[in-house]
C-alpha cells in the first residue's frame, strides 16, 4: 500500500468517525429558545392571521367560517383598490424624492467647506424627531388660515395652499413631510458609500480629461449603486408601512383621499372590528411586500460589487 | 411594634383629619356605611382623556383616603380609548375594573356581548351601596340612555354632551345681528359677518369624515323624520329630509366656512373659533372650558352660548354621553362599585359642572346656585345647558356598527363639500351601508 493510499484510507476512516459523532446534534437544544421565540412571535401570529382570514368575525360576535370569501370580497372592494393605488402612489413619491435629494445632499456634504460638520448635524436633525410629534407640528403648520406655511407663502406673494385640507394636495403634502423627515437617512447611507469609494478611477478619469458630470455619471453613480439600492430598500419598506404620520395628520381624509392600505387596515380592524376581513388584508399586503422585497433583493444582488 | 416609625405616626396624625373631613363630605346620611371595607385592595380605572378624566385624576387621592383602596387611573385619548377597551373586553381579561363607555358609540356592542356587569344588583345591595347614593338623582333620560334594550343597566350614566351654538359676541354685535334661532337665520348671519379679506368667517364646523356626521344629524333632528333609522330599525338616510339635512350641511361647510373645512375636525374648529376667526360654531358642550381660558383663547369672555337653531319641523339638539361600567370579568367588583359611587357621586358631578367639563348625569348638580354663581362661566352657559337638556335627542343611531355608519355617511358628506350632489351621495352611502346594518340587526 502506497503512502498516498494509506493517507486516503485514514482520511476516509476519520470522516466516517466524524459522521458517527455529529457534534452539531448535541447543540440542537441551544437553538430551542430562539426557535420557540420565532414560532411564538412570528410563525404563530402568521398562521393565526391566515386562519382568522377564513372567518367572518366581528369582535364581540360569533365566528363564521367563510373560506376564501374575504379574499373574494377584497378583490371586488373598490375602496381597497383605491387604497392600494394610493399606497403605491405615495410609496413611489416617498422613495424617489428622498433618494434624489439624499444623493444630492450626500454629494454636497462629501465636499469640504467651512462649518460642514455643523451643517451636517443640522441636516440630520429631522430624522431624530418622533414621527407623531413631527406630524402634530406639521398639522399646525398646514392650517389653511392660521398655519405658518400659508403665512410664508403670503409674504412672497404666493396664494395660500390647502395642503392636507384638500383631496387634490393631500398626498403630495404628506410626501413632503416624509421627504423632510427621511431624506437625512438616505444622505447618511450614501455619504457612507461615498467615503468608501476608491480614488484610482477618479485619478484616471482626471488624466483622461473627463468632465465633472461624466465622472459622476460613469464612475460615482455606478460605484454608489449598491448603497443606493440599500437606501431604496429601506425607504420602500418604510414608505409602504407608513402609518403614524398619515394617521395623525389626516386619518385618511379628507374623505378617503389619503387612505392608504395601512389606514384601511386599521379602520377595518380597530374601528369596524372586522377581524376576518382585516386579516385577509394583512395577508394580501404581506404577499405584496414580500414580492417587492424579493424584487429589490434580486436587484441588490445584481448590482453588488 | 414592628414597622411603626416616627415618620409614619406623624404622617398618620396629619392625614387623619383629612380622611375624616373627606368621609364626612361624602354625606352625613350614610350612617354606618363602611367605605373602607375593601381597604388594601387595588383597582384599575380606564377613562378617556377629557376634562372629566382630568377631574377624576386630580381628586383620585380623595377616593383612596376615603376607602383605603388604591386606584390606578389610566387616561387615554378618546378614539384610542374606545378601541382599546373593546379589544380588552374581547380578550376576556380586561386590565381595568372600571371603564368608561361612550354610550353613543359602544353601548350596543358592550351590551350585546354582556361585557359589563348589571349594576342594578349592586345598587340594590344595601351593604355595598352608600345610603346617600340617591339613584333617583340621575335624570330619567340619562338612566334610559345607559340602559340596554333588555333592561340591563351595564353602565352608570356619567355625563351628557349636548351640541350647542357657540357664538362670538363681538362679531355678531359688530353687524348688529341677533342670536339666530333657525338654521336659515344662522346661515344669513354667517354670510353677513364673513369678511374673507380679513380671514373672518361666519361659521366653522366639522368637515372631516366620521366626525362630521354629528353636525349633519343636528340638521336632521330638526326635520319631521328626526332619526336615522325607523321603528323597524331600517336605515332612512336617503329620504327627502335626510337629503335636505345634507344640503344644509353642504351650504354651511361649502359657502359659509373657511377654506379647507373639508379636513376640519373639532380641534381645527376650536382653534379657528378661539382665534376669533369664526363667528359661530355648533359643537359639544365640553369646549366651553378651553374657549373661556384666557391663556389659550382670544375670545375668552366674549363667547355667547345658545341652544342650536330650530329645524323646519322640530327643535332638538344632538345628545351624546358616557357611562362608567364594571367588566363582568373583574374580580374586584366590590371596590370598583365603591369607585363608581365616588366618581359619580354628587360632589364629583358638581365639580364636573363647575369646571364646564360636561353635563352631569345627576340633576342635583344644577340646583347648586352657590357653585353656579361662583363659576367662571356666564349664567347663559348654564341656562343653555338646562334648555338643551329639554330638547336633547340621540345624535347617532343606536346600532352596533355605528363607527362604520359614521365612516360611510361621513365620506358622503365630505364629498358634498367638494361639490358633489347631496342626493346622489346620500343615496349611494345609504345603499352601501344598508346591508351592513341589516346583517348586524339579523345577528342581534
Amino acid at each position: 500500500m502506497s503512502a498516498t493510499s494509506e493517507v486516503g484510507v485514514l482520511s476516509g476512516a476519520a470522516t466516517a468517525a466524524r459522521r458517527r459523532k455529529n457534534y452539531a446534534r448535541q447543540y440542537v437544544w441551544f437553538v430551542v429558545p430562539a426557535a420557540f421565540a420565532v414560532v411564538a412571535t412570528i410563525l404563530f401570529p402568521w398562521l393565526f392571521t391566515i386562519y382568522v382570514s377564513a372567518f367572518d368575525w366581528r369582535l364581540g360576535s360569533a365566528r363564521e367560517w367563510v373560506g376564501f370569501a374575504n379574499y373574494t370580497k377584497l378583490f371586488t372592494d373598490e375602496r381597497f383598490g383605491w387604497a392600494m393605488l394610493r399606497t403605491l402612489f405615495y410609496t413611489v413619491l416617498a422613495v424617489v424624492f428622498p433618494l434624489i435629494l439624499g444623493l444630492a445632499a450626500a454629494l454636497v456634504f462629501n465636499r469640504k467647506f467651512p462649518l460642514r460638520g455643523l451643517a451636517r448635524t443640522i441636516f440630520i436633525l429631522p430624522m431624530m424627531a418622533t414621527p407623531v410629534a413631527v406630524a402634530l407640528v406639521w398639522t399646525m403648520m398646514f392650517h389653511p388660515q392660521l398655519g405658518v406655511l400659508n403665512w410664508l407663502l403670503a409674504q412672497v406673494g404666493i396664494p395660500p395652499s390647502m395642503w392636507v385640507y384638500s383631496p387634490d394636495t393631500v398626498i403630495p403634502t404628506l410626501v413632503l413631510v416624509e421627504v423632510w423627515h427621511w431624506t437625512p437617512l438616505v444622505m447618511l447611507l450614501i455619504l457612507g458609500g461615498l467615503a468608501a469609494l476608491p480614488t484610482d478611477p477618479y485619478e484616471a478619469a482626471k488624466i483622461d480629461g473627463a468632465t465633472s458630470l461624466q465622472t459622476f455619471w460613469h464612475i460615482t453613480l455606478p460605484l454608489l449603486a449598491p448603497y443606493i439600492v440599500v437606501a431604496l430598500i429601506i425607504r420602500t419598506i418604510d414608505a409602504l408601512k407608513a402609518f403614524d404620520t398619515i394617521y395623525v395628520i389626516t386619518q385618511g381624509g379628507p374623505g378617503s383621499s389619503s387612505e392608504t392600505i395601512n389606514i384601511f387596515l386599521y379602520l377595518q380592524a380597530f374601528a369596524f372590528y372586522n377581524m376576518g376581513y382585516a386579516s385577509a388584508v394583512v395577508v394580501v399586503f404581506f404577499a405584496l411586500i414580500l414580492t417587492l422585497a424579493a424584487l429589490l433583493m434580486w436587484t441588490r444582488n445584481r448590482v453588488k460589487l | 411594634m414592628q414597622g411603626t416609625t416616627r415618620r409614619g405616626v406623624l404622617l398618620g396624625t396629619l392625614a387623619a383629619p383629612m380622611i375624616v373631613e373627606s368621609v364626612g363630605a361624602q354625606g352625613g346620611a350614610q350612617g354606618n356605611f363602611d367605605w373602607r371595607r375593601f381597604r388594601g385592595e387595588r383597582i384599575e380605572v380606564s377613562v378617556q382623556l377629557s376634562p372629566r378624566g382630568q377631574i377624576l385624576t386630580q381628586h383620585n387621592r380623595e377616593f383612596e383616603e376615603l376607602t383605603g383602596i388604591r386606584a390606578g387611573v389610566e387616561v387615554v385619548p378618546e378614539q384610542q380609548h374606545r378601541q382599546k377597551i373593546i379589544i380588552e373586553y374581547a380578550s376576556g381579561r380586561p386590565s381595568f375594573d372600571v371603564g368608561e363607555v361612550s354610550l353613543h358609540v359602544n353601548k350596543r356592542q358592550v351590551g350585546r356581548a354582556r361585557w359589563n356587569t348589571d349594576i342594578r344588583a349592586l345598587i340594590a345591595d344595601r351593604t355595598l351601596t352608600a345610603p346617600d347614593f340617591d339613584f333617583e338623582d340621575f335624570g330619567q333620560g340619562m338612566r334610559t340612555y345607559a340602559t340596554q334594550a333588555d333592561g340591563r343597566m351595564d353602565t352608570l350614566p356619567a355625563f351628557a354632551d349636548y351640541f350647542i351654538l357657540y357664538y362670538n359676541k363681538e362679531l355678531l354685535a359688530a353687524k348688529n345681528i341677533a342670536v339666530p334661532t333657525t338654521w336659515d337665520e344662522m346661515f344669513d348671519a354667517a354670510k353677513r359677518i364673513e369678511d374673507r379679506s380679513r380671514q373672518i368667517f361666519g361659521h366653522v364646523g366639522r368637515g372631516v369624515k366620521n366626525a362630521n356626521v354629528v353636525f349633519w344629524s343636528s340638521f336632521l333632528l330638526g326635520t319631521q323624520q328626526r332619526d336615522m333609522i325607523n321603528d323597524q330599525r331600517q336605515l332612512i338616510t336617503d329620504t327627502d329630509e335626510a337629503i335636505w339635512a345634507a344640503r344644509q350641511y353642504q351650504r354651511f361647510l361649502r359657502d359659509a366656512s373657511p377654506p379647507g373645512s373639508i379636513g376640519f375636525n373639532w380641534n381645527e374648529c376650536q382653534t379657528t373659533f378661539m382665534q376669533g376667526r369664526a363667528a359661530m360654531w355648533v359643537d359639544g358642550i365640553g369646549f366651553a372650558a378651553p374657549l373661556e381660558d384666557p391663556q389659550r383663547s382670544r375670545v375668552a369672555g366674549k363667547v355667547g352660548y345658545a341652544v342650536v337653531p330650530r329645524g323646519p319641523a322640530n327643535h332638538h339638539c344632538a345628545l351624546f354621553g358616557a357611562g362608567y361600567g364594571i367588566p363582568e370579568a373583574s374580580r374586584k367588583k366590590g371596590p370598583a362599585w365603591l369607585y363608581l359611587q365616588w366618581a359619580l357621586g354628587k360632589q364629583m358631578q358638581l365639580r364636573m359642572l363647575a369646571a364646564g367639563a360636561g353635563v352631569p348625569a345627576r340633576s342635583s348638580a344644577f340646583g347648586n346656585e352657590e357653585v353656579i354663581s361662583a363659576s367662571r362661566f356666564p349664567r347663559e352657559f348654564f341656562t343653555t345647558l338646562t334648555a338643551s337638556g329639554r330638547i336633547a335627542r340621540a345624535g347617532l343611531p343606536e346600532i352596533l356598527p355605528v363607527t362604520e355608519f359614521r365612516d360611510v355617511i361621513g365620506t358622503a358628506l365630505t364629498n358634498t363639500i367638494g361639490g358633489a350632489d347631496p342626493a346622489t351621495e346620500m343615496r349611494a352611502a345609504t345603499a352601501a351601508f344598508r346591508p351592513i346594518l341589516e346583517r348586524s340587526e339579523r345577528e342581534t
